[in-house]
């Protein structure tokens, strides 16, 4: 976004900060406790883990460089 | 097939959501409190952002055009992602499941050269003319006859497509998870009416970036878990062509683009390549790609003409890579699909899904209509035939158009399976928000302050918008209840786009290119243009017959129709425009400037470094595309 304002990446930022936490924490408990969903293929990748790990990196990345006043 | 929205006009899709509605038994997922929690944060998202957004809307300029202070980037990604519906995602996805790769041809020839036009060739009229919209631009060039044609035209088709889309997705959400579909068409209208209408064109566009990015978080892990569960790519084919043999055409022709092209009969999906390359790949989608005002409007939204030209450049990176979330799925569900007793799925038409489902009033099935579905359209082994006919538990068949939807629910577990299924209303609220936001320009500049109100004030303007915005989301609701209660309308709202687009196109070159095209020329080449397309449109309906004479071939399937239907309506409306041209007395070339190429001095652009050069950039995407298509060949 040009101009002055929250940027498009900070919103985008806090939404996968918020779903990368989410998926991950549900990923812990889930390999914490042995219990995966029935119909669910691959669980042995534990992918809310790392999926989950990823989207959280990465919204944590855009919500500090695009954090409100640091653009401008 | 569901992809009937603009965009897959643009894909020439012929087939019909109502089928859609085949009152499946058992909803395909089940959503827990943590995807839900998902879905609900989305929302929350969107209305925050709205809300936000709402104190830099206030002028008209703000309000319509986002400021004119979009990056190329996000108007780039902006550009594409109002075009990647939901129903975009699942129509093709399944259409990848029944004619294999071909289907890329909708996402690569079907756009990159259109839009690699429009960004190098095309922006700087649309941009230095400084016009609000497409309708503007060509009551600019041709006077306000044919922009009122096209106001009118644009106007009345967003709203009702706007409606189907409303619909089709409801009908998905049914499907998928058993949702109420009064219940999905409010509260994903009233979310979409609250967040345009508090932002204008700024919020569509910040939250078109946002569902651009979470398509993406949410649809990529199908295609990484099934080619891994797969084998690889090698895995794939193999496992393909080892499933295929026996089905009229080559098997490995799911892996080839145009190798299989050279006579309709080739290739499952019964088109030859001089439809794909003229019909699809020039009327078709530099129709859609460089006049229609919905993707268009995104880029005119950019804040200087550099970033304005870069934009649909930059989409067109997104554009080439969209195929891995869609077709890639779509191929790994041929087989990696399972029935619930292990064997292979094997996805079918929606007529035979409707066929064979317990119909909810009657609470019967047509098993004698089941059975001969089954068989006729089908290669259900004869065992698995007997068992659906026998109403045997988790029996059910689904439609081609579940492909994406089923392979979710076979990878993602809480939480992610919620992603994936925002990622799908995502989808479809970018489209939804995307016509109602041109519609509000479009009805505001181009009708209420051409023809009813001149001289209303800045203010009253947007306030005039902002209206529009809330009557364009309630007739767009009206339509989607209008499409529910008649099924039938719905085939004739989704070819509304097809029959305007190629007219359209041709009235909007001639304009652009050539100075003696004259305003008369440019009425009468797009009136008689779009009455000549619905005509070969009715014809075909009427009589499936005609087909074969509209494709040239009487191998032609319906996918053949629209892309020649759009190749003679664009030819006819060009004829048209040349011969009145040549009969009336054109503009003088000095009133012409800033509209037509040759009559205008385009402004020099401020030097930069060689990295942001647009035409760099555009000659690596051709490189790209050049190379995908041969390896792909």
């Amino acid at each position: 976004m040009h101009g002055s304002g929250i940027a498009i990446w900070f919103f985008i930022g806090v939404l996968l900060v918020i779903y990368g936490a989410m998926i991950l924490g549900y990923g812990l408990l889930e390999f914490a406790t042995g219990s995966y969903p029935p119909l669910v293929q691959l669980t042995n990748l534990h992918t809310p883990i790392w999926w989950g790990g990823l989207l959280l990196l990465l919204g944590v990345f855009y919500v500090v460089k695009f954090r409100p006043g640091r653009a401008n | 097939m569901l992809a009937s929205i603009p965009a897959s006009i643009a894909a020439g899709s012929c087939h019909s959501i109502p089928a859609l509605l085949a009152f499946s038994s058992a909803p395909l997922a089940h959503l827990r409190p943590l995807d839900i929690a998902v879905i609900a944060i989305y929302f929350g998202m969107v209305i925050w952002i709205g809300f936000y957004l709402k104190g830099r809307s206030n002028t008209s300029e703000e309000f319509f055009m986002a400021g004119r202070e979009m990056t190329a980037w996000i108007a780039g990604l902006s550009f594409v992602s109002a075009n990647l519906g939901s129903l975009e995602l699942m129509g093709w996805a399944g259409s990848a499941y029944q004619y294999g790769i071909l289907a890329t041809h909708w996402y690569w020839v079907g756009a990159i050269p259109a839009m690699l036009f429009l960004g190098l060739v095309m922006m700087p009229f649309y941009y230095v003319c400084k016009t609000h919209s497409v309708p503007g631009y060509l009551s600019l060039r041709y006077g306000g006859h044919a922009g009122t044609v096209a106001a009118f035209s644009f106007a009345t088709e967003m709203v009702l497509m706007s409606g189907v889309n409303m619909f089709a997705m409801a009908v998905v959400m049914k499907v998928v998870l058993g949702w109420d579909i009064t219940f999905s068409i409010l509260v994903s209208s009233i979310a979409v009416a609250a967040y345009v209408y508090l932002g204008g064109l700024r919020s569509a566009i910040f939250n078109e970036v946002l569902q651009f990015v979470l398509i993406w978080g949410g649809a990529l892990l199908v295609p990484i878990l099934g080619l891994y569960q797969a084998g690889g790519v090698s895995g794939l084919k193999h496992q393909i062509i080892a499933n295929m043999q026996g089905i009229g055409v080559k098997p490995d022709t799911y892996f080839h683009l145009w190798r299989d092209t050279g006579h309709f009969a080739d290739n499952p999906m019964g088109v030859h390549w001089t439809g794909i390359v003229l019909g699809l790949g020039f009327v078709i989608s530099f129709g859609y790609w460089t006049t229609d005002f919905l993707v268009v409007q995104r880029v005119l939204a950019a804040h200087n003409l550099r970033a304005a030209r870069m934009a649909p450049i930059i989409g067109s990176f997104f554009k080439m890579a969209v195929p891995f979330i869609v077709i890639l799925p779509g191929l790994l569900g041929l087989v990696l699909l399972q029935n619930p007793d292990q064997s292979r799925r094997l996805l079918v038409g929606e007529d035979v899904v409707k066929s064979c489902t317990i119909n909810e009033q009657s609470g019967v099935l047509n098993n004698s209509a089941c059975a001969t579905a089954m068989a006729a359209k089908t290669t259900l082994p004869a065992a698995y035939q007997a068992k659906v006919l026998s109403g045997a538990p988790d029996t059910e068949l689904h439609s081609y158009n579940e492909a994406l939807p089923l392979m979710m629910v076979r990878y993602m577990g809480p939480g992610l399976l919620g992603l994936g299924i925002t990622a799908l209303i995502a989808g479809f609220m970018s489209g939804m928000a995307g016509n109602v936001s041109a519609f509000s320009t479009v009805w505001t500049y181009d009708i209420y302050k051409a023809l009813i109100n001149k001289k209303g004030s800045d203010s009253h303007y947007v306030l005039v918008g902002r209206l529009s915005i809330l009557v364009g989301v309630f007739v767009s609701i009206l339509a989607a209840f209008l499409v529910m209660k008649m099924h039938g309308i719905m085939d004739y709202v989704q070819a509304l786009f097809s029959i305007f687009v190629a007219p359209l196109l041709a009235v909007i070159l001639f304009g652009m290119f050539w100075t003696r095209a004259t305003k008369l020329a440019g009425f009468l080449g797009l009136l008689l243009g779009i009455v000549f397309s619905a005509s070969l449109f009715m014809w075909v309906k009427f009589d499936p017959a005609a087909l074969a004479n509209i494709a040239l071939s009487p191998d032609a399937k319906p996918m053949a129709e629209n892309v020649f239907r759009a190749l003679w309506a664009f030819l006819f409306a060009a004829i048209v425009i040349v011969v009145v041209s040549l009969f009336t007395k054109p503009r003088p070339v000095a009133e012409l400037d800033g509209l037509v190429y040759g009559a205008t001095i385009l402004p020099k652009e401020d030097p930069v470094p060689f990295y942001k050069n647009v035409w760099l950039w555009a000659i690596l995407a051709v490189v790209i595309f050049a190379v995908l298509n041969i390896l792909f060949w």
